[in-house]
């Protein structure tokens, strides 16, 4: 007698690599809207990072410092090239430019109070400087970016130092959005725009075209500012070899080079998952170019994009930053993606806001609606008072003093009296992918994949 | 001291736009020449108070550059950038204007005698433009608010994505860009056109003028639109 073939028992749910539920959801949207999504945030996808290299600390063949009794410095020193007043910083941890616009007047007012106390800098965004941040933030990086917004000579001559943006590490070679809801009629004033509508900022400067123009652009910059103030150049991570010699060639005294997992407050996913290269890839290449030019050190460089923790900046210090600049951090640091937020003393739950916006606490990367349930990510004046400064300032204070404590934990353990003595020879890679992007040696071995012919 | 020369052979720029700066600022002259520009980039950038600049030649990129309350000459052509972001006073330029004359500017005026290049009044935010001769393509992208009057005609992709600014054309326009058509001259619109045109010392007649708008459709995402934006 012939014996059936067996029957499943159960339902076999194989899941297709390529067309996985993320993929049919993305699929379904596109057909059900005829518009690319647009979000909040920086890149989602793994991605070759700082967590895959490690310290060799010190042990017989080097000497460490006592972690809490020997001095180790924080000190920076940015725009030594050709300004008169150069940035001088207590911490090489740098709050990142954000608007006005796509965050609410208390958090550009938390950021400035938290980075005073600890001797930093904050940097406005597209869309101007308000007179908050002016006000609260000691040492203020000031942004000329393609859309101008509210570029004002008043505010650059009482800026600390400007920031030429060319572009930004979420979305190298596009402009920024700022949909209709956040288009408050204060962020509207500022801009020039009416009020409520989607806002589509330029990818180009309207008066300038390429390198020999920025270095024309940069010399007005220091002619209107009578050479006093440090000139930043912002660059998001594409080809950052040339671009940071480009930069330089312009006459930059810093240079900013954000990487693909940099944050954003509006723009298109296939943009933040699809355009621009690691940081860390990005900062190699960054440290290579000053070098090739003998311009570090006097050129000074400033790394942006997935720096969450002191040993990120301890490791990005070592491959030769010469400080970072965190945005999302500062935004966690705040409360973005927080399951509460504080009113009145109490803790409160924002679950249901988070459902309303189709997603839930830990995921939100809603920042581009304007609906920011713990109130950082809004112009909605309801919304923005749960987070009040003083809150927003107190945590964001006890992150930076965080990550300084970790970054001077790791230099001291390296045997370093200042962070800026970290090196890249106290590193080595635990993945290949991270060896090569960063030219360090695989841990435990000399191959450096790509170096030696092999 | 009613004025002053600085005579660019002799006397770095840095000397000439630091006058302008501190010593201007105090009253202390009410105009300065400038001798032998000679095209140099970057000349009277940062003018902040009521002084009056006369430059003799030629100057280079962003001649007048974020002016407040000055007043520039320019007896000659000027380079990329002339006025850009100026936020009041006046900057003339009596010869030829290159590429984003204007560009950005959030108020005054700037006046061109002869032919301005490609994208002039580019991302204008308030500011007033009178060009007497043509202007290049792409001129008012992204134009935000203030008013552009062209006495000749215009390039390709006139008005590209405005928001609320308001161009006046006397001549043909090659094209108009995206969101941009021609719509009736009001009265209000005849008299704007006067006033700028006196002010620039030009004589037209305002009826010959067409007035371009934005047509507000992509004020918001339309995916209707499909490549338009």
């Amino acid at each position: 007698m012939e014996t059936k073939p067996e029957q499943l028992k159960h339902i076999s749910r194989e899941e297709s690599a390529g067309y996985d539920h993320k993929t049919q959801d993305y699929i379904r949207n596109a057909a059900a809207h005829g518009l690319y999504e647009i979000r909040g945030l920086g890149a989602k996808r793994k991605l070759p990072n700082f967590d895959d290299l490690v310290f060799l600390g010190a042990s017989l063949s080097r000497y460490p410092l006592e972690g809490y009794r020997e001095k180790c410095v924080t000190k920076t020193l940015l725009g030594t090239r050709f300004a008169k007043k150069p940035i001088e910083l207590e911490i090489p941890i740098t709050i990142a430019g954000m608007s006005f616009g796509s965050l609410s007047a208390h958090v550009k007012e938390s950021l400035g109070r938290a980075a005073s106390e600890l001797g930093t800098s904050t940097t406005t965004g597209d869309g101007g400087m308000t007179q908050e941040e002016r006000l609260s933030s000691k040492t203020l990086v000031y942004q000329c970016l393609p859309s101008r917004y509210g570029f004002n000579p008043d505010d650059v001559r009482r800026a600390d130092a400007i920031e030429v943006v060319i572009g930004q590490g979420a979305k190298p070679g596009g402009g920024g959005m700022l949909l209709g809801q956040k288009v408050s009629s204060r962020v509207a004033k500022m801009r020039a725009l009416p009020e409520g509508i989607d806002q589509r900022s330029a990818c180009r400067h309207p008066d300038w075209t390429g390198p020999d123009d920025l270095a024309i652009k940069i010399h007005e910059l220091r002619e209107m500012t009578d050479w006093e103030k440090p000139i930043y150049v912002k660059v998001g991570a594409t080809r950052t070899f040339h671009d940071v010699k480009l930069a330089v060639h312009a006459g930059a005294d810093v240079i900013v080079v954000d990487g693909m997992q940099g944050g954003t407050a509006a723009t298109q996913t296939c943009f933040i998952e699809h355009v621009g290269i690691p940081t860390l890839a990005a900062l190699r290449q960054a440290v290579e170019a000053l070098e090739d030019l003998n311009m570090k050190g006097t050129v000074q460089l400033i790394v942006s994009g997935g720096i969450r923790t002191g040993a990120d900046v301890a490791k990005a210090l070592a491959m030769g930053a010469d400080a970072v600049a965190i945005g999302q951090g500062v935004l966690v640091a705040l409360g973005c993606n927080s399951e509460s937020y504080i009113q009145n003393g109490q803790h409160l739950s924002a679950e249901k806001d988070y459902a309303a916006l189709g997603t839930a606490p830990g995921f939100c990367h809603h920042c581009h609606t304007g609906k920011c349930p713990v109130g950082i990510t809004t112009q909605d004046a309801i919304l923005e008072q749960r987070l009040q400064p003083e809150i927003g300032a107190k945590r964001l204070r006890n992150y930076l003093k965080t990550l300084n404590m970790e970054l001077t934990t790791i230099a001291r353990a390296c045997g370093k009296q200042n962070v800026h003595h970290l090196e890249r020879e106290d590193l080595v890679a635990l993945t290949v992918e991270a060896a090569a992007m960063a030219r360090l040696p695989l841990a435990g071995t000399d191959w450096v994949p790509g170096m030696a012919g092999y | 001291m009613e004025s002053m020369i600085f005579d660019l052979a002799t006397t770095p720029l840095r000397e000439l736009n630091q006058f302008l700066h501190h010593e201007a600022k105090t009253g202390a002259v009410e105009k300065v020449v400038v001798l032998n520009p000679d095209g140099a980039h970057n000349i009277a950038v940062g003018l902040d108070c009521p002084v009056e600049v006369e430059v003799k030649g030629h100057a280079g990129y962003y001649a007048g550059g974020m002016n407040k309350t000055g007043s520039v000459i320019i007896r000659g052509s000027a380079g990329t950038g002339v006025a850009e972001n100026m936020m009041s006073g006046k900057v003339h330029v009596k010869g030829f204007a290159s590429n984003g004359a204007g560009a950005s500017a959030h108020g005054g005026l700037l006046v061109i005698d002869g032919d301005a290049g490609l994208r002039c009044g580019i991302s204008l935010k308030g500011g007033d433009i009178v060009v007497g001769g043509s202007v290049g393509s792409f001129s008012a992208f992204m134009a935000q608010a203030g008013r552009m009057v062209i006495c000749g005609d215009a390039g390709d992709a006139l008005g590209d994505s405005l928001y609320e600014a308001v161009i006046y054309v006397r001549g043909k326009i090659k094209s108009l860009g995206a969101d941009t058509h021609i719509e009736p001259m009001s009265e209000d619109d005849l008299a704007a056109v006067a006033d700028l045109l006196a002010q620039a010392g030009m004589e037209h007649a305002p009826s010959e003028f067409k007035r371009i708008a934005s047509k507000r459709e992509l004020y918001h995402w339309n995916a209707d639109a499909n490549q338009e934006y």
